[in-house]
C-alpha cells in the first residue's frame, strides 16, 4: 500500500474511532449479562445444555442476552455499566431485587448502551430475542422506546426519567428524588453554615426539565438552613464519566465551595472531596463510604420494578405516566434511616438545624410533605422574577415539562432558583 | 476560575497524556506505528490498579502496570516485524484486545480502594511564585517523573549514538541495517518500551490522577489523543510536553470557565450559554483530528518531520524505498 494512501486511511480510521469514542465512550463489548444471578437460579449445566439453540446475539457492539423457556422475562437496558456505585448499579440492585423476589422470573441486562440510534437497535434485538418487559433506564433512550414499543405490541416498555408514553405498553416511570435533593440541600445548607463557607456546588448533566427541577429542589432546601448561601454549577453534558464528573467536582472544590452535589451517576463529589469538604452522592444506597461523604440520596426502585412485572405477567399494565412521591418507600436518605448511622459530617451538625432535617425528612416519608410543597411559594428565581406566588404550588406538567417538549405546562421548569448562580441560554 | 488551578490540574492530566505520547513518539521513531496505545493503557490502568490492591504497594502496580503494557506490544511487534503485517489494522485490533481484555479481567474492580501514589510537594522549588504552586506543590509523584523523562528523551534522541540509530532505522533501515545496526531489534525494542510507558499512563490515571477503575471510561479516548499529538509535536519530544500539558489544561479549563458571570471585564459567554460546553468538549478531539489531517498530507508530513520508514514495514534484502 503506498505511503499516501496508508496515511489517508489511518485518518479517516481514528476520525471514526473517535467519534465513536467521543459519542459512546463505552461502546465496547458488554459482557454477557446476569450471569451471577442466573447461575444461583438456574441448574449451571441447564446453559451450556441450550447453548446451541439460542446463543447470544450481537446488535453492534452488544451482546443481547438470551430468554428462559418458561419463565417470564425481564431485560434492563443501562447506560453505563452495572456497578458504577450510582444510578445504573441502584437499577442492577433492583433487577436482582426482581430476581429473588418475584415467581418464575429471569431477568437480564445490556450495560453501557450509547444512547440514541444504539438503543433502538438493543432495545428492539432484547423484544425479538422474546424479552416480556424491558426497561429503559436512562433518558436518551425515551424515543428508541417509544418506536420498540410501537413495533411490538407484545412487549411491555417501561422508560425512566423521560416525558413519554402510549397509553398501551409504553409507560414512563420516575419518582419525585426532588424530595431527598431538597432535605440534602437542608443538609449541605446547615453543614456549610456550620463551616462558615456559605459556598456549594451542583455538578448538573444536560439542561432538562429534570436536572433543573433536581437543582432548584436543592437550592430550595439550601435556603431553608443557609439563606446566604449560593450554588456554583458545572455542566458535564453526560450522565456517565467518573472521571469528568471527578475533575467537575475538583473544579467546584477548587472555586471555593464547601459542599458538592451531583445529577451525575457516580459517588465523584464525595471522591473528590479535600479533607474538611464534603460531598453528597446520589442513587446509590451504598455509595456513601467515604468520611468526606455527607449522605446519599438513594433510590430503591426493586419493589416498583417487582409491582411492574408481577402487573405486566397478569396483563393489567398499562403504560401511562407514573410518577411515585417518597411515601412509597422508594427513595431515601442514607444515614437516616433505622438501620443506618449518620455520617460523621451529619452528625456534627449544630443541633436545631440536624433536629429540623430529620423533622422534615420522616415528613416526606410519611407522605405529610410531598413534591408540592418542595415547590410551593413563594419562589424567586435568580433573575429577580417571581415564578411561584405565596400559597401557590407548581403542578406536574411545570415540574418535567418544556413547552418545547410539548408540555402543556404553564411555569415550566426552566429557571434557577435564587441562590444558584448559573444562567440558562434561550430556548429559542 | 484561577489560572494556576487550571495549570495545577492541567500538569496533572497532562502527565497521562505524556507518558503516552513519548512512547508513541518512540516507537513512530523507529518505524513502528502503533494504533494500540489506548489498549495498551487500558491493560495498564487495569493491571496496576489491581496489583496495588492485591500487594498493598503501589509501586509493584506501577511496575506490573507498564510490564503488562510492554507484553501487549510485543504482539504488536511480532505481527508488524516478523509477519510485516500492516501496522494500521494491527494497531487497531490491539486496541480492541486490550480493552476486551482490561474490561473482562477488571470486573469486580470498580469501587476499590487500593493505595496510590503519594503526591509530594517539592522543597525550595515550590515556594517559587506562580510556577511553584503549578509545577511543584501537591503534584504526584509520576508528575515528577514526567519532568524528569522529557529531558532525558530529548537529549537521549538528538545527542547518543543508540538515539542516533533510533533515528536512523526510522527514517532509512536499509542504511541502518548495512551499518550494522539490528533494524528488527530496534523496532521490537521500542514497540516494547512505547508498550511500557503506554502501560504506565493507564497507571497514572488508575493510581494517582483519577483514582479508580472505571471499565473503558477510565481512558475515554486519552489513547487517541496521544497519538494525534505525536504528530502535533512533529516527532519531537519537547513539543510533545508542550501539547500533552497544554491538551491536560484544556479539560480543567472547559470547566472552571463555566464558573464566573465576568472574565476579564467582559460577560463570559459560557456562563450566559451553557451549551457552548457541549463544543468546547469536542475541542481535544476537533484538534486531535486536524493534526491527523495534517498528517496524512505526504508532503506536509515531509515538512513537519515525520520518520520517512514510518508505516513501511522492513524487509531484509529488499530494495528500500
Amino acid at each position: 500500500m503506498s505511503n499516501k494512501r496508508l496515511w489517508s486511511l489511518l485518518a479517516l480510521l481514528l476520525v471514526l474511532v473517535m467519534l465513536v469514542a467521543a459519542c459512546a465512550p463505552a461502546a465496547t463489548p458488554a459482557p454477557a449479562a446476569d450471569q451471577s444471578a442466573s447461575a444461583q437460579d438456574t441448574p449451571a449445566e441447564e446453559a451450556p445444555a441450550q447453548a446451541p439453540a439460542d446463543t447470544s446475539t450481537d446488535a453492534g457492539t452488544y451482546q443481547i442476552p438470551t430468554t428462559e423457556e418458561g419463565k417470564y422475562n425481564v431485560a434492563f437496558v443501562y447506560v453505563g455499566p452495572h456497578d458504577d456505585g450510582g444510578w445504573t448499579q441502584a437499577h442492577d440492585q433492583a433487577r436482582e431485587f426482581v430476581e429473588n423476589n418475584v415467581a418464575d422470573v429471569h431477568t437480564a441486562y445490556v450495560e453501557n448502551v450509547a444512547e440514541g440510534a444504539d438503543a433502538e437497535q438493543v432495545i428492539r434485538s432484547l423484544a425479538r430475542k422474546g424479552f416480556d418487559v424491558i426497561f429503559t433506564t436512562s433518558f436518551g433512550f425515551m424515543d428508541a422506546s417509544e418506536i420498540v414499543a410501537s413495533e411490538f405490541p407484545d412487549v411491555d416498555i417501561i422508560h425512566i426519567s423521560g416525558f413519554k408514553a402510549n397509553g398501551e405498553n409504553f409507560g414512563n416511570l420516575m419518582g419525585s428524588m426532588e424530595n431527598m435533593k431538597y432535605v440534602a440541600g437542608m443538609v449541605a445548607g446547615a453543614r456549610a453554615k456550620a463551616d462558615g463557607n456559605p459556598k456549594l456546588g451542583y455538578i448538573a448533566t444536560f439542561p432538562i426539565p429534570e436536572e433543573l427541577r433536581l437543582g432548584n429542589a436543592f437550592g430550595l432546601g439550601v435556603e431553608e438552613t443557609c439563606p446566604e448561601c449560593t450554588i456554583d454549577v458545572r455542566w458535564i453534558f453526560t450522565w456517565h464519566d467518573p472521571v469528568l464528573e471527578k475533575e467537575a467536582a475538583s473544579s467546584l472544590f477548587d472555586s471555593g465551595a464547601q459542599v458538592v452535589m451531583t445529577g451525575a451517576d457516580t459517588p465523584a463529589p464525595a471522591e473528590a472531596a479535600p479533607d474538611g469538604k464534603w460531598g453528597i452522592t446520589y442513587d446509590y444506597q451504598y455509595n456513601c463510604t467515604n468520611p468526606q461523604c455527607l449522605t446519599s440520596m438513594y433510590w430503591n426502585w426493586g419493589p416498583v420494578y417487582a409491582n411492574i412485572v408481577d402487573q405486566s405477567r397478569n396483563g393489567e399494565y398499562v403504560g401511562g405516566w407514573e410518577y411515585f412521591d417518597s411515601d412509597t418507600g422508594g427513595m431515601g436518605l442514607f444515614g437516616f434511616g433505622e438501620d443506618e448511622e449518620l455520617m460523621p459530617g451529619v452528625a456534627s451538625i449544630p443541633e436545631e438545624d440536624l433536629a429540623m432535617i430529620k423533622e422534615t425528612y420522616m415528613k416526606f416519608l410519611s407522605g405529610e410533605l410531598d413534591r408540592f410543597d418542595v415547590f410551593s411559594g413563594p419562589i424567586t428565581d435568580n433573575q429577580g422574577n417571581l415564578v411561584v406566588p405565596e400559597g401557590v404550588s407548581l403542578k406536574q406538567e411545570d415540574l418535567d415539562g418544556f413547552k418545547e417538549f410539548g408540555s402543556e405546562c404553564e411555569t415550566c421548569m426552566y429557571w434557577w432558583n435564587e441562590n444558584i448562580s448559573a444562567e440558562l441560554p434561550s430556548l429559542d | 476560575m484561577n489560572l494556576e488551578i487550571i495549570l495545577h490540574a492541567g500538569i496533572a492530566t497532562g502527565t497521562i497524556l505524556l507518558f503516552a505520547t513519548i512512547g508513541e513518539l518512540l516507537a513512530e521513531r523507529s518505524g513502528i506505528l502503533n494504533l494500540g496505545v489506548e489498549g495498551m493503557m487500558l491493560i495498564g490502568a487495569m493491571t496496576g490498579f489491581s496489583v496495588s490492591l492485591a500487594t498493598g504497594n503501589p509501586w509493584l502496580g506501577v511496575l506490573a502496570a507498564m510490564i503488562a503494557g510492554g507484553i501487549l506490544s510485543i504482539l504488536h511487534a511480532v505481527v508488524t516485524i516478523n509477519f510485516q503485517a500492516d501496522q494500521v489494522v494491527s494497531g487497531l485490533s490491539l486496541t480492541f484486545l486490550g480493552t476486551g481484555l482490561a474490561l473482562v479481567l477488571g470486573e469486580g474492580l470498580t469501587g476499590q480502594s487500593p493505595p496510590l501514589i503519594p503526591v509530594v510537594n517539592i522543597p525550595v522549588l515550590s515556594a517559587i511564585p506562580f510556577i511553584g504552586p503549578i509545577f511543584f506543590q501537591e503534584q504526584s509523584i509520576l508528575v515528577y517523573v514526567g519532568y524528569l523523562l522529557i529531558p532525558l528523551v530529548w537529549y537521549y534522541i538528538k545527542y547518543t549514538r543508540p538515539g542516533m540509530h533510533l533515528r536512523a532505522v526510522g527514517e532509512k533501515p536499509e542504511a541502518a541495517d548495512t551499518m550494522g545496526v539490528s533494524v528488527y531489534g530496534l523496532r521490537y525494542l521500542y514497540t516494547i518500551v512505547g508498550g511500557c510507558l503506554a502501560g504506565l499512563a493507564g497507571v497514572t490515571i488508575s493510581l494517582s490522577v483519577s483514582p479508580g477503575w472505571y471499565s473503558a471510561q477510565t481512558t475515554s479516548g486519552l489513547g487517541w489523543i496521544a497519538i494525534g499529538l505525536v504528530i502535533f509535536a512533529q516527532w519531537n519530544p519537547v513539543r510533545a510536553v508542550v501539547g500533552a500539558y497544554l491538551f491536560g489544561a484544556l479539560q480543567r479549563a472547559i470547566l472552571d470557565l463555566q464558573g464566573p458571570a465576568v472574565i476579564l471585564g467582559f460577560p463570559n459567554p459560557l456562563f450566559a450559554n451553557s451549551n457552548l460546553g457541549f463544543f468546547l468538549k469536542m475541542t481535544p478531539y476537533l484538534l486531535t483530528i486536524v493534526a491527523l489531517l495534517i498528517g496524512s498530507r505526504a508532503a506536509m508530513r515531509q515538512r513537519i518531520g515525520a520518520p520517512a520508514a514510518l508505516g513501511v514495514p522492513y524487509i531484509r534484502g529488499e530494495r528500500g524505498l
